[in-house]
């Protein structure tokens, strides 16, 4: 069963051919089996999923069909979810039971999905590779002295190992879309505002957005379907009309126009990395898209401005671990003070710091204007080239990632390094535009994304244009040998 | 501007982190090696550009003044650390 897309599953439930229960225990045995090789799951929710399995089978019984009636979905551990723990992979929060349900959780779970568990991810979403986790490192399934990609690796590395047939992600420069190109998965940034962020932990406030990975792009089509929508709850949350995400797979390609920036394939790429994001194009091609050179001067400084705003956000959204209210606290403090600091030191890892402190510095008296103001400015430059791009093309593409997978530890103790590894996907989080990377083939053995990049509240489009990319390939159906 | 263990040390006690001196040294180094990277910005024309803090610009939304959020004190409280009496316990304060 595990070698089936989640639309494969969903048929398979309604024609009978498998139990919800079956389906979950399934994967429920598949995580026992092998994730100790990998570390995807930081919590595995037996009791509930099955639970949750049984009531999906009385209700198919029932004729009650609903987007994902009994099927396993794996959350990522950003996700706040009643009564299990919640520790956005640190030790702050590493003794915290959530009281309350996201609200992109709870709507999938009213369209009848079941939860296997919650993944692992890098400390509070900051970092690209998930070694920053208080839980360990996840590895890459491909090749397990390979780091899976952040801030989603557990969520990427589980759906490659075919752990879980769906997952959840949380994107704020990229983790969604780098650890589904170097996983081989399919994974989907929403619109600023598409999704809810209520009950998802905050990193950047004005970056963060919830998405869907998947084994292709149907399988996010139908999970986005769910998790899409307003929710007063969240003041940022847009109060748009959902479209027919799944509907929109029947587009097909013929005339659209494909906008390849040149800031995409700059001199220093690795060649093969670009060779591969331009095949995936000529596919498209072939189908009848057209290709159309442009430039986004700006985006050069996608990187910069990103490393001022969200450590800023950062620095004020994690404010609220303080020892206080819930969380870890320190044996012994003296006085408050010292209860406020030792906790949140011993209480963060070092990343998380680094980000603290770098944004209280470009927040502080006497900075504001050279850093933050200024990286906000930038951030409207660089949303203007998009908009002007968008009025000649409907979508643009390039590499998601400028390199496949690399060895754990490789980056570890050079932050700005690390940084560049989210080069090409920042600058859509600060323009707030939707973008998904499929996977688009092989470098040297390891999966290339490409990222598909559409206009404001354009995700069937972009969808569309990887289905179609997917009908023509297999790239997306290729599982590690030693998980298939 | 540098980042020296002076501002590292104004910049943690403002953020309510303890930085230990032996730490210190590489932590300066390397939020010298991120701000001289994000130095970068410095080369872009802003002049006549407006800040840009939401990516869509839209704006809050307003609703009645209402409470409409029920009391989950008795859910909540037990994820304290300490609390007594249906309040949060921190040392001290005031002698």
């Amino acid at each position: 069963m595990h070698d089936k897309t989640l639309t494969e599953l969903k048929a398979g439930l309604q024609a009978g051919d498998f139990s919800s229960r079956e389906l979950t225990e399934h994967f429920l045995a598949r995580i026992k089996q092998h994730d100790g090789k990998l570390n995807s799951f930081i919590s595995v929710t037996e009791a509930q999923a099955l639970q949750q399995a049984d009531a999906a089978d009385q209700a198919i019984a029932a004729g009650d069909h609903r987007l994902l009636t009994g099927l396993p979905i794996a959350h990522k551990d950003i996700f706040c979810t009643e009564g299990v723990r919640t520790s956005c992979g640190s030790r702050m929060l590493d003794n915290f039971i959530a009281p309350y349900t996201a609200t992109a959780v709870e709507k999938m779970a009213q369209q009848g999905a079941v939860m296997l568990g919650k993944t692992n991810m890098d400390e509070f979403a900051m970092g690209s590779s998930n070694e920053t986790s208080f839980y360990g490192p996840v590895k890459n399934p491909w090749d397990t002295e390979r780091v899976p990609g952040g801030s989603s690796g557990g969520a990427a590395a589980s759906l490659a190992a075919r752990l879980a047939p769906g997952a959840t992600g949380t994107d704020t420069g990229g983790s969604i879309r780098q650890p589904a190109a170097l996983n081989g998965v399919t994974g989907l940034k929403p619109t600023y505002g598409r999704v809810s962020r209520w009950g998802m932990i905050a990193f950047a406030s004005s970056l963060d957005q919830a998405g869907p990975l998947g084994l292709s792009a149907a399988d996010c089509a139908l999970m986005l379907q769910a998790m899409a929508g307003h929710d007063a709850k969240d003041s940022t949350c847009l109060n748009e009309p959902v479209d027919d995400y799944l509907g929109a797979l029947a587009q097909n390609v013929d005339g659209l126009k494909i906008g390849v920036p040149e800031e995409f394939f700059p001199d220093n790429l690795d060649g093969a990395i670009a060779d591969n994001a331009r095949e995936a194009m000529r596919e498209l091609e072939k189908q009848g898209a057209k290709l159309v050179k442009l430039s986004l001067p700006s985006i050069k400084l996608s990187v910069p401005a990103y490393y001022v705003i969200a450590p800023a956000e950062a620095s004020s959204n994690l404010s609220r671990f303080d020892g206080v209210r819930f969380g870890y606290r320190c044996e012994d403090p003296k006085d408050l003070e010292d209860l406020y600091k030792r906790s949140r030191s011993e209480g963060f890892g070092a990343e998380v710091k680094r980000r603290i402190l770098v944004g209280t510095y470009a927040l502080s008296a006497g900075y504001y204007d050279a850093y933050y103001k200024r990286a906000q400015k930038v951030r409207r430059l660089i949303r203007n080239d998009f908009a002007r791009a968008f009025k000649e093309v409907d979508v643009i593409m390039g590499p998601t990632s400028p390199e496949t997978a690399f060895k754990l530890g490789a980056k570890a103790d050079d932050p700005v390094n690390m940084y560049m590894a989210d080069v090409f996907t920042i600058a859509v989080n600060l323009a707030g535009l939707p973008a998904l990377s499929m996977p688009s083939g092989f470098v040297n053995g390891l999966p290339a994304g490409t990222q598909v990049i559409g206009n404001y509240f354009q995700e069937g489009r972009i969808l569309s244009v990887a289905h179609r990319y997917q009908m023509a390939t297999d790239w997306h159906q290729q599982a590690p040998g030693d998980f298939a | 501007m540098a980042i020296d263990s002076k501002v590292v040390a104004r910049a943690a006690h403002l953020a309510r982190l303890r930085v230990d001196d032996s730490e210190t040294a590489e932590l300066s180094a390397r939020l010298n090696d991120i701000l001289g990277m994000v130095d970068q910005l410095q080369q872009a024309d802003v002049d006549q550009v407006e800040p840009l803090a939401h990516p869509l610009e839209v704006s809050q939304p307003l609703r009645d003044d209402q409470v409409d959020e029920p009391d989950v004190r008795d859910k909540v409280l037990h994820l304290a650390p300490a609390s007594e009496d249906g309040c949060f316990l921190v040392p001290r304060v005031i002698d």
